[in-house]
């Protein structure tokens, strides 16, 4: 019965709310019409979401948020600090290999997403059978600590969140 | 009061230009494609953000209106900038021959931009 209409029901909390965020005024109507929204994109969507990710643990999902957001806010400053003060071609750019140990498409989305947004690296390719992430990074002399680095402050993290 | 405000909005302007124009030049004066996406992904960031915060805070502190139409732009924000990035690099590796040779190779596979899908 639930799994009929209501097939995820996080989405359709959080498609209700942008729709009542964009209307940018709360009344019923809005909340109503966000809500058969929610429901009505969630049912018809649903044939291609098939497996949802199981995901548990919302305490860890804001402490991830945090850290993020303080890292986003750091690396801003350290790329602007590079772009500013190195000549371009002085920066010891290189790629490196980053061995998954996620398995859902969700959470390496996630993790690609994040490493992009965080200091000084850009994730730039996915392997073929999906255990592997390329990443850029800017300015590096210790690619191994790097890849430590993110294995241990955004991997284990996300692993708590989606396993 | 509204003195308070004005300057801690107008900081909030500051910062986020500066952001911006850091990562503009960024964009420009980096000397190759990978290096070139560092600029936007993260300087922009920052720097939408702060006017962002500037603009949510003018409306909300002088009682125009109290707007969280800026919260959904930062989530769009940071749902689209990593995709683009992501396929902007996927089009470099996929066009440059020298790029692809100094990728170093996964274990047990290839990229999935040079692979032959089965």
């Amino acid at each position: 019965m639930r799994e009929r209409f209501l097939p995820h029901p996080i989405m359709t909390v959080i498609l209700a709310l942008v729709w009542v965020l964009l209307v940018n005024e709360f009344s019923w109507g809005n909340a109503i019409f966000g809500l058969i929204l929610g429901l009505g994109i969630a049912k018809l969507t649903s044939v291609y979401w098939s497996d949802r990710p199981k995901i548990r643990n919302s305490w860890a999902i804001f402490e991830y948020s945090m850290v993020v957001l303080w890292d986003i806010v750091v690396s801003n400053v350290q790329v602007a600090y590079l772009v500013l003060f190195r000549r371009g071609d002085s920066l010891r750019s290189q790629f490196v290999v980053v061995p998954l140990d996620l398995t859902s498409p969700e959470a390496i989305a996630t993790l690609a997403g994040t490493i992009t947004m965080t200091p000084g690296t850009v994730s730039a390719d996915l392997s073929a059978d999906g255990r592997s992430l390329l990443v850029h990074c800017l300015e590096t002399d210790d690619p191994a600590g790097t890849v430590a680095g993110i294995k241990s402050r955004y991997e284990q993290r996300l692993m708590r969140i989606f396993q | 009061m509204s003195l308070l405000i004005d300057i801690i909005v107008s900081a909030f302007i500051l910062i986020g230009s500066v952001f911006l124009f850091v990562g503009s030049f960024g964009l420009f004066k980096l000397p190759d494609t990978m290096r070139r996406l560092h600029g936007p992904t993260k300087a922009t960031t920052l720097g939408i953000g702060a006017l962002l915060i500037a603009s949510i805070l003018y409306f909300a502190l002088l009682g125009q209106a109290f707007g969280i139409h800026e919260v959904l732009i930062t989530l769009f924000l940071f749902l689209t900038a990593p995709v683009t990035a992501f396929m902007i690099s996927k089009a470099h590796i996929f066009r440059n021959k020298p790029t692809q040779q100094s990728l170093p190779a996964p274990k047990d596979s290839g990229w999935a931009t040079l692979t032959k899908p089965r």
